[in-house]
This record gives structure tokens, sequence and C-alpha cells, in this order.
């Protein structure tokens, strides 16, 4: 079953001048069809502008389509009555780690969604300290967010919607703004509650590495989905990416010179091993 | 520069007063307060004074502590006691120049210096053994009943939490914005009023803007974790009268009688 | 390395920044009080591209804010072309206009109705008159390739990859001789990052403008500098051409960095007993190996 599926989905930005005029109308979403199955780890790349966080915010209703349907986890995000029931469904984690922490100490921050559930104080407790747990930052339970560095604010931002009990989380260029040791951190704890929690994962991202073990990915541009595939599928299409300003993991990027130069090798190389196995074949 | 301004400066350690629900000491501070106002013999500062120090020694905050925070306002003070000192008519003590001053001038002044000085080491006992956490739980509880006036208390109490959790990181971005135009070669030492005030708004435009920025991205993230008011809202910390708040209820309450009752008492009456 | 410092400096000509034994204490007085910089000596001549790297807190950033006053050493001193810039009457507000500094995130510090009076911002307090400070202005904007329709909109108007273009012409607009720019490609999509990276790489080379690019990633700097400085816990780890920090793979992995991918893979292909030397640091380096070492170079 489709945890996520969104069909036809519409979406603008309507600029309006002092007096109201409309200047300008920009397609964020242009008639977006997808359908994310439950389980998958997902990965949506795109330019800057392509549309990829207007669509994260269809996934949890803090926006609306529209023309066309988003339903999460069967319910339509057009459904007033559904709202909370939605965003409970699919959490969400943002860019800045510093703009949606909430709580002065970790373990405050971590219990606001639930707090705003009505769960209970107990249990409460206990969400929160699962979900510390699942992200690796309970020792840090007691700490002020403002003392974290930005890997540890992000993972706490992910703990905030695991003790949500979410389905699926939808993941917005949570790394854009980290530094590669805080981009791992990040990576792997998504990657952890994907496999260990059965938890729906949808990774938005500029980089192309932590996108290379996902089940499927999406390629958004100018508000449309222009690729869909494996990351093998995608990555052998490198210059269609390099057209749309993305690029390719460096190892994938060295076969495709390589092969250019007529070397024989396969497109879409993913991993470092990968590529060393195949290049040593072409030996003798 | 501007990140050494520290807010709400708790003073951590263990102690019974500490432990007090927030309830408790906001009603308390408020109470001892009143007592200052209602006293018009020396008796009732005797017993203010020694049960503010009991309180103090409980909470085992250092007295030097307490002390370092007030140093700004002892400015303050000195002034309004000064004027009390010189302006009050009445039977003159000592007279040179132009300034006389009376018997009653030097009571007033001496009440008042008293009374500020017991204000600001009240209210600073507060707010040294109760994190701002807990002193928004406690304002939220406490003040509910004014809710059937229509005051949206649960909402003032999250603004406030919000917003002592984003002054740090709106004091350093302050601090990187002004380096960023430091850096373009701004001047903002040099100059008259009003061409520093201008020269500030290369500093200010964009601090309001990151403000406002960060205010739509928090209030997505808060929608996005089921954020709707405080109705139907959970705690996961919720505030729980002990026996403790019992006792210290009690005590609050023998204070207030007899204070009041010894401090307005004629007898001890010098004025 | 400490001793090295003062007779490198002294030996060429052409340096224009020499940072001499500089210490920098934060917080000096408070409990937050640490060690930001410890004894660090660097000497940057004229026309050189360096890159900056290390993860967040080793205090690179520091540094960078100590090149222009901003920041000044506990200990120690840094000559500008020959002059002590903490020599008493040294004039700071000349040193920012050599020493040009991008922050992280430029973007944010716009303010202004227009690009172009954004841009004249710091010429003008140089106390340049209105005309010449939009020449420059314009120049500036030219430069950083921002397109010349734009520059009477708002730049709160632009997207996020023009805005950073603003905000560095903002900088470029003073003439400095040296810029320094603070991981200019966040969050920029990769042709974002390559068109940012390739504008810097030109102004080096055209305008003989000094660069120190503080960056995160291995990959960007290994395409465009001329030597790494390794920053860590406010000390000067490594400092050396790309190919020779890169063979530290090990300790650069140690202190939470990377080689980039490229070195990876060098190196396990040698491991696997192919005969390529280990130092590519870029894709058109690490191709031309392997195919060398397959033998292929003619085809």
């Amino acid at each position: 079953m489709d945890i996520i599926k969104t069909e036809d989905v519409l979406y603008e930005y309507i600029r309006r001048d002092d007096e109201g005029e409309v200047t300008g109308i920009t397609t964020a979403l242009d008639h977006i069809s997808l359908g994310i199955k439950k389980g998958d780890f997902i990965a949506i790349l795109g330019q800057n502008g392509s549309g990829k966080s207007t669509l994260a915010k269809h996934f949890n209703a803090i926006l609306t389509p529209e023309e066309g349907t988003v339903w999460v986890d069967g319910m339509d995000t057009n459904d007033v009555d559904k709202i909370w029931d939605i965003r409970q469904s699919a959490g969400m984690v943002f860019q800045n780690p510093d703009n949606q922490i909430i709580g002065q100490v970790v373990e405050e921050d971590v219990g606001f969604g639930p707090e705003n559930m009505g769960v209970p104080t107990e249990e409460i407790w206990t969400r929160v300290e699962e979900s510390l747990k699942a992200v690796g930052m309970y020792e840090y339970r007691k700490h002020s967010p403002n003392k974290l560095s930005g890997g540890q604010k992000q993972r706490v931002s992910i703990a905030g919607v695991l003790a949500m009990k979410p389905k699926c989380i939808v993941l917005d260029e949570p790394t854009a703004m980290l530094d590669p040791q805080g981009r791992r951190e990040v990576i792997e704890a998504a990657r952890e509650l994907n496999k260990k929690e059965g938890v729906t994962v949808i990774l938005i991202t500029h980089y192309m590495e932590e996108v290379v073990n996902a089940d499927k990915v999406f390629v958004m541009d100018s508000g449309k989905i222009a690729m869909k595939g494996t990351p093998k599928q995608i990555f052998s299409l490198v210059d269609d990416l390099k057209a749309l300003r993305l690029d390719v993991p460096q190892v994938t990027l060295l076969a495709y010179e390589l092969k250019k130069k007529g070397l024989d090798l396969p497109d879409g190389i993913l991993t470092v091993d990968e590529f060393v196995n195949l290049v040593s074949q072409q030996r003798g | 520069m501007l990140r050494d301004i520290t807010l709400g400066q708790y003073y951590q350690t263990e102690s019974v007063i500490h432990r007090l629900d927030p309830r408790v000491k906001l009603l308390g501070t408020i109470l001892f307060f009143v007592s200052l106002f209602l006293f018009n013999n020396p008796v009732g500062y005797v017993i203010a004074i020694v049960f503010l120090a009991a309180v103090i020694i409980m909470s085992k905050v250092p007295f030097s502590f307490m002390v370092k925070g007030m140093r700004t306002i002892v400015v303050l003070m000195l002034i309004t006691v000064l004027i009390n000192l010189f302006v009050t008519q009445g039977d003159v003590v000592v007279s040179f120049w132009k300034l006389r001053i009376t018997k009653q001038g030097i009571i007033l002044a001496a009440q008042l210096a008293l009374r500020i000085s017991l204000l600001i080491i009240g209210s600073s006992i507060m707010t040294l053994t109760t994190t701002p956490n807990h002193l928004t739980d406690g304002l939220e509880k406490g003040l509910r009943f004014l809710k059937v006036i229509k005051v949206p208390v649960h909402e003032i109490a999250m603004m406030m939490s919000i917003a002592l959790r984003f002054i740090p990181i709106l004091l350093e971005e302050t601090d990187r914005i002004m380096k960023a135009q430091l850096a373009r070669g701004a001047d903002l030492e040099s100059g008259n009023v009003f061409k520093r005030i201008k020269a500030m708004v290369p500093i200010l435009v964009p601090l309001f803007i990151s403000a406002f920025r960060r205010a739509g991205d928090l209030a997505n993230a808060m929608e996005a974790r089921c954020y709707h008011g405080g109705d139907g809202r959970t705690k996961m910390k919720p505030l729980k009268y002990k026996s403790g708040d019992a006792i210290a209820y009690l005590i609050l309450a023998a204070y207030m009688v007899l204070s009041i009752y010894l401090g307005r008492l004629s007898l001890f009456k010098i004025m | 390395m400490t001793a090295s410092c003062q007779g490198e400096a002294k030996g060429e000509e052409s340096v224009s920044i020499i940072i001499d034994h500089v210490n920098y204490i934060f917080g000096k007085g408070t409990e937050m009080e640490h060690k930001a910089l410890r004894d660090i000596c660097l000497s940057i001549p004229d026309g050189q591209f360096i890159g900056i790297i290390g993860h967040t807190g080793s205090g690179k950033s520091t540094l960078m804010q100590h090149l222009n006053g901003l920041l000044k050493a506990s200990e120690g001193t840094i000559y500008y072309n020959g002059e002590d810039i903490y020599e008493k009457g040294y004039d700071l507000k000349k040193l920012r206009s050599k020493v040009g500094l991008v922050f992280q995130y430029p973007e944010h510090q716009l303010f202004a109705e227009t690009v172009l009076a954004d841009v004249c911002y710091g010429p003008r307090n140089q106390g340049l008159d209105k005309k010449e400070c939009e020449l420059r202005a314009y120049d500036a904007l030219k430069k950083v390739g921002f397109p010349e329709d734009y520059i009477y909109s708002s730049p709160f108007d632009l997207s996020g990859g023009q805005k950073r273009r603003v905000a560095i012409a903002g900088v470029l607009a003073m003439k400095p001789e040296v810029l320094i720019l603070d991981e200019p490609t966040a969050g920029l999509d990769p042709k974002g990052r390559d068109e940012i990276l390739g504008l810097i790489k030109e102004l080096q080379k055209k305008e003989n403008i000094t660069i120190l690019l503080v960056s995160h990633s291995m990959e960007d700097v290994a395409e465009y500098v001329d030597r790494i400085v390794v920053m860590n816990k406010g000390e000067i780890l490594l400092d050396n051409t790309p190919k020779k920090v890169f063979s530290h793979y090990k300790e650069l992995e140690a202190i939470g960095l990377s080689a980039p991918q490229v070195t990876y893979i060098m190196h396990a292909l040698r491991e696997n007993g192919m005969n390529v030397s280990e130092d590519a640091t870029t894709i058109s380096e690490a191709a031309e190996e392997i195919l060398r070492a397959l033998g292929r170079t003619g085809s």
C-alpha cells in the first residue's frame, strides 16, 4: 500500500503588489502524481526552486493542493477533520536546526509533539526516552539545545518527530546547513529508523552521496517529476542530471569519464567497491 | 560582546527553595511585596528581613551572587533616596546652602532604601531558584483562572518560553550581522546621534527579516508537530504540589499575619 | 612548524599577510572561556588560492575574522603588507576594504531597497562619491555574473543563488586585495556550487585577488585551490598542497573530516594490485592515471 499518494497536484505561489494586483504566478507544483510505498527510503532531488520543499510541505498538510489530491495513509489532506492525524502520521524535519527546536531542554523538545497530541504524561516519558535512544541522543537529554552541534540538533528534531510515532518522516534538506560529520550523523539516524523501525523516510537533499542507498529517487524540475527510478538508474544518466543543475557522486562521474574514454564499464556505478572490482577486471 | 548578557540568571544548585513549586514562589514573591507596602513601623521590616534572610540561607545561593545582580539598580536607588532625603518637609536636622535635611526625610529615605533593597532581593530569589521554564509553567498554571476573563494564559506562557529560547540565537545573529557590515566598512561608533541611528539601519533591517524568517519556520515546525494551542494538551512535566509546598504556604500565611499585624501596630510607630 | 613561521615569511617579498603566533581566548573571564586559536602561524602570499578546512568549531571562522581586524588576537600579531595591524593608529577601516570578508549565508546581510544600493554600501563607507560607488557596483555585479536587468529590483525578490551573488558583489565592490569567503556554497544546488566556485577562481586568476576559501567540502577544495590549511581544535594540523594533505586521509578522518572520494578510489585500486599513484585528487587526474595504469593512454 502507498503511504503517500498524490494525484495531479497543482500548487501556485501568487505574488501581489501593494494594491493587491497579481504581479506574477510561479507554479511550484505542476500536476504531480506519485506514490510512495510503505517502508521505503525515498530521496527527492532537484535544483533550488524546483518545488521539492513545496512538495514536502504537502506531505503533512502544512500546504494543501489547489487542484488534485494528496493522501497520507489513506487520508485526504484537504479533509480539515483529519489534519492532526495526518501530521501525526507524517512527521517533518526542516532545514534550519535552530528554527525548529521549541524546548529549552532536549527532552522537553522531544516531548513537545506528544504533549500536543494529548498523550498521557507517563507515556510521554517512555516515548521521549525511546526516541532519544533511537537517534543516539539519550545522554544529552538534559542539555540545552543551544549547546549542541548542528548534527546533534537535527537528531533531536528527528527524535521529536519520532516521539509522535509517525509512519513516515519527511526530511526537508536536513543536512544543508551541517558539516560533513553532522551530515553523516543525520543520514545514519534516518537510515536506522527506516531499517529498524520500518518508518518510511522521504529525504530531500542536494547531496548526491546521501541518495546512493535509497530505494527510489525522484528528480524534480520546475514543479514536475523529471526523472524517477532506482539510484542506479538515475545516476546512469549523468548528462541529464547535469542539465538539471545536479550532479552524481565522484565515483559515478569517474566511471562515466572512463567509459567515454573507451573503458568497458556499466552505467550507474555507485560505490567505490563496485568501481574497484569492475576496473580491476579491465586489466590484462 | 553581545552574548555576555545573561538573562533569567538561574543559579544551579539543590535546595529546599529550588524544589518548591513555582506557583508557591510566585505567590510568595507577590505577598512579600504586598507586605512591604503595608508596614508603617520598624518591627514589620525586622520581620521581613528575618524572613528573607531565612529564605536566602535555605536557597543556598551565595549572598554575594545576589548582590552582584543588584549593582545596576543601586544608582537608581540612590537617586530616589536622595530626592526623598532633600525634598521631604518637616523638622530640620541639618541644613547647608539651599538644602535642608529633615527628620521625616531621613526616615522616609531610609524606609525607601530598605523597601527597594528588599523588593529586589526578594524577586531575585525567585529568578535565581527557578528555571525560566519552570517559571513560565508556574505562570501558566497559576494564572489559569484568568482564562475565565479571556486572557490567553497558555499562549502568553508559550510566547515567553519561545522568547527565552530565541534570545541567545538572535543575539548571536546580531553579532554576526554587525560583523558582516563592519567588514563592509560600516562605521557604528562615530558621528552624532542622528548619524548613529542611521548607521544602524543596515543591521536592523537584516535582523528583522531574519527574526520574521525564523518565526515563520518555527510556526511551520510547531504546526507540523501538531501544535494547536493549549486545548487538549498534556504535559510532560506537569506541576504537582508536594507536601513541602503545603508547608511553604503555611509558613507564608504565618508570615503575612504576623508581619502585617505587628508591622501596622501603632505601638511601634516612630512617625 | 612554529620555528619556520618567521623565516618563511621574511624570505618572500610578495607575502601579503603574516599571522605571527596568534592566540585567541574566547570569553575571557567567563565560564565559557576557552582557547579558540592556539599559536597560529601562517604566511599568505599574494595571489594564492587557499582552502581552509576544518569541522565546525575548529577555529577556522575565528581565524578569518582576525585577518580584517574584527577580532583581536589575545597574543601574537598579524602583519598586512609588512605593517602590524595592532600598531597604534593603524587604520582598521582601511584594512577592511583591503581584506574583504564574505560571511556564511551573506545574503542574510542584505538590507537596501535595490540591488545596486546594497552593493554601493561598501564603497560609500569608503567615502567615495556616488558616481564612483555606482561604477564600482556595476563592475562588481558584472564580475559575479549578475544579470544587469535586475540591478534596480529589490534584493529580497531574488532567488537564493542570485542573492548570494549580490552579497559577494557587495564585498568585491570595495576592491579588496584579499578575499575571504566563509562557506560560500552552503545551501546551493550542485550547479550553483560549481558556478560560485568557478567565479571565485576567475577572480583569483583575472584580478589577481588572494583567496581564502573556508569550506567543509574536500571535493570542492581539491578542484580549485593551490594550498590547503587544515584546522582542528584551534590549531593548524596540516598545511600543504591538496595532494600532500589528502595523503593524510586517515588523520583527516580521525578529526571528522574526509578526503575526496577519488582519494579513496585510488587507494582501493592500489590495494587491489593496480599500479596507480594515489595522489590524484580530481576526477580528470584520476581518469588519466587509471587509463595509464591500464595501458590505454593512446586511445
